[in-house]
């Protein structure tokens, strides 16, 4: 049953990807592809800093800040030099790869010799790595989800949500649309960021190539998230269920590596579930709506609710 | 009339063309003038692609304009980026879903509303406070959404949601209140009652206002003075006594008149 705690610990660093992704994706509707480029900023960035003996906490919270500053450049492309969102992302993913390879001076760079949280903590509090894992993941998760549920219940926060759900009206209101969009980014990567700082730590290496594929990892735990919770209300809920399906993709991945699923089939797999996921919560979206047999199942998109009222509407009026 | 003789709003001689230099080149504003006295409150009409859309627009800084100036309340701010003239301005568009976050609580949205103008900080969004002074200018509204103020905006009808859009274009007694027909896309009854609230929050807060319409009888009924636009430019400017005299067809012949032209917008119209 190792391997099932183990893909747990591991889910909980990679939640933190699921809600730096689901900062952009969901919140803002912004398709952020700098998500590739940060996680492996994160890793390299706090792993460099370990090799030169930082303290690991400090080497977590450089990552975090790291990660910040790459969100707003992509925020900086897309608002001000107006730049497509896709592009955007896909710029500072392509600069990340160079300053990722700069800042560890090679392609791999190993811990199994410098001081990393996971192992000054095992020593300290002579425990084993896996649950230790799985306390520090449980805490850190909490604390972030604890943090994001105060933040977007501020003006700031708010301001930032509305910036997602319809632009227009937001500067109709008084808010800097620019600045929302760069303030979400950059919380969005520095979350990323920092699931990079601890999962390099975790698995005691960093490696160029960490976030090949990132952006999928986080969509899928963000779908299975909102399966879960599809009934959520609760902002706070809503990310719960984010961590909770980022702990159940990775125990899935565990799971069939444990049963010798070649390892590199891992990524096609990834892609083919969340083809499926979105394929059926579409799908069963669209029947639920018509027969009530499968209720509100899934995540109903907010423009899909949105539309819908506007249809209803729409029915009453011809005067046009 | 006011006594004070700065106008609250004042537009100099504004240009706007759109796909400048090309073939499609449509010189939208065309050395537009106006100026609006404290408390006017103007109704604006004119044919299909007069320009009433972009005047607003333009007002409202969502596009720099090509020449003349834009001054509200003797503050120029024809440099002013959007959301900053936001501090001076209150919105209403004519799509239903242009003006609220569907997504989000009818109490959220006032409260974005009710920082029009101000930082966004971290303090929470909304305060108890706030929620029992929300609850009762929906009370007055008389639509029942004082009950509901947790309710997603997404599931209010289209004259609910522009009531509740004016209601947040109000809240913070802008300067200058640009109303874009804002009961076009509303059933008749539906459009009257928006109207009537419409006339009660401009008078309540002694608002300045330009109310695009397509319909003459709204245009003559509501406000104190009444526009009209045709290629970028106003051509008839009445207001008091002469306002309450005209009628849809002396307008038609005065459109006429003034232009050279007969009078085309398809949707004014269809509601003769
Ligand atoms: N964003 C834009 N891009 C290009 N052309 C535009 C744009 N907005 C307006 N125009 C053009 O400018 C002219 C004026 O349009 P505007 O929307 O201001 O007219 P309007 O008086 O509001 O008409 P309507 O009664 O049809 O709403 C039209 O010819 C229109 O095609
Ligand atoms: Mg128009």
């Amino acid at each position: 049953m190792d391997f099932i705690l183990k893909g747990m610990a591991q889910g909980l660093i990679w939640a933190l990807l699921a809600l730096g992704v689901f900062i952009s994706y969901r919140i803002l509707d912004f398709a952020d592809l700098s998500c590739e480029g940060t996680i492996t900023l994160g890793a390299s960035l706090a792993s460099m800093l370990l090799t030169k003996g930082a303290n690991p906490v400090l080497a977590i919270l450089l990552s975090f800040a790291a990660g910040c500053v790459a969100g707003a450049l992509t925020g900086f492309l897309h608002t001000k030099l107006k730049i497509p969102p896709i592009l955007s992302g896909i710029l500072t993913m392509t600069a990340l790869f160079s300053v990722n390879l700069h800042i560890m001076g090679s392609a791999n760079l190993q811990l199994n010799s410098v001081k990393t949280l996971y192992t000054s903590l095992t020593a300290a509090l002579s425990i084993n790595k896996t649950y230790l894992s799985l306390i520090i993941g449980t805490l850190v998760c909490l604390a972030v989800m604890g943090a994001l549920y105060w933040f977007f219940g501020t003006e700031l926060g708010a301001s930032i949500r509305a910036t997602g759900i319809n632009e227009r009206m937001c500067r109709a209101q008084g808010i800097d649309t620019d600045m929302t969009k760069i303030i979400g980014l950059a919380l969005s990567n520095g979350l990323i960021a920092l699931s990079g700082a601890f999962i390099c730590q975790y698995q005691g290496y960093s490696n160029i190539n960490l976030g090949v594929g990132s952006i999928v990892i986080g969509l899928a735990s963000i779908i299975i998230g909102e399966a879960i919770f599809s009934k959520a209300k609760n902002f706070f809920l809503t990310l719960t269920g984010i961590v909770v399906g980022a702990v159940i993709y990775r125990v899935v991945i565990a799971v069939v590596l444990y049963f010798d699923m070649p390892t590199e089939d891992v990524k096609i797999m990834t892609a083919f579930v969340v083809v499926a996921a979105l394929f059926i919560t579409k799908y069963a979206n669209k029947l639920g709506k018509r027969h009530h047999i499968l209720g509100a199942t899934g995540q109903a998109p907010a423009n899909e609710a949105r539309s819908d009222a506007a249809v209803r509407e729409k029915g009453g009026n011809t005067d046009e | 009339m006011s006594e004070n003789n700065t106008p609250m709003l004042s537009i100099k001689g504004i240009t706007k063309a759109f796909y400048p230099g090309t073939v499609n080149e449509k010189i939208a504003l065309n050395g537009l003038c106006l100026d609006l006295n404290v408390g006017d409150f103007v109704t604006v009409i004119g044919g299909n692609g007069a320009g009433k859309s972009t005047m607003l627009n333009a007002v409202a800084g969502v596009f720099p304009i090509d020449g003349g100036d834009i001054l509200i309340d003797g503050v120029n701010v024809t440099r002013l980026p959007e959301h900053k003239r936001a501090a001076y301005i209150g919105r209403v568009f004519q799509d239903p879903m242009m003006g609220t976050c569907a997504n989000m609580q009818i109490e959220e949205n006032l409260a974005i509303a009710a920082r029009r103008g101000k930082m966004r900080t971290l303090k929470w969004s909304i305060t108890g406070g706030e929620r029992e002074k929300f609850r009762e200018m929906l009370a007055m509204l008389d639509l029942g959404l004082e009950d509901r103020m947790t309710a997603k905006v997404g599931l209010l009808s289209g004259g609910q949601r522009q009531a509740l859009t004016l209601l947040m274009a109000t809240l913070m007694s802008p300067k200058l209140l640009l109303l874009d027909e804002h009961t076009a896309a509303l059933d008749p009854k539906t459009a009257a009652k928006v109207l009537e609230i419409t006339d009660k929050l401009i008078s309540e807060h002694k608002l300045t206002a330009l109310m695009v319409t397509h319909n003459m009888k709204d245009a003559i009924a509501h406000g104190n003075r009444l526009i009209m636009m045709h290629d970028g430019r106003v051509i008839l400017d009445v207001s008091g006594e002469e306002k309450k005299q005209l009628t849809v067809e002396s307008l038609i012949a005065k459109f006429s008149e003034n232009s050279g032209e007969d009078f085309v917008n398809d949707r004014a119209l269809l509601n003769k």
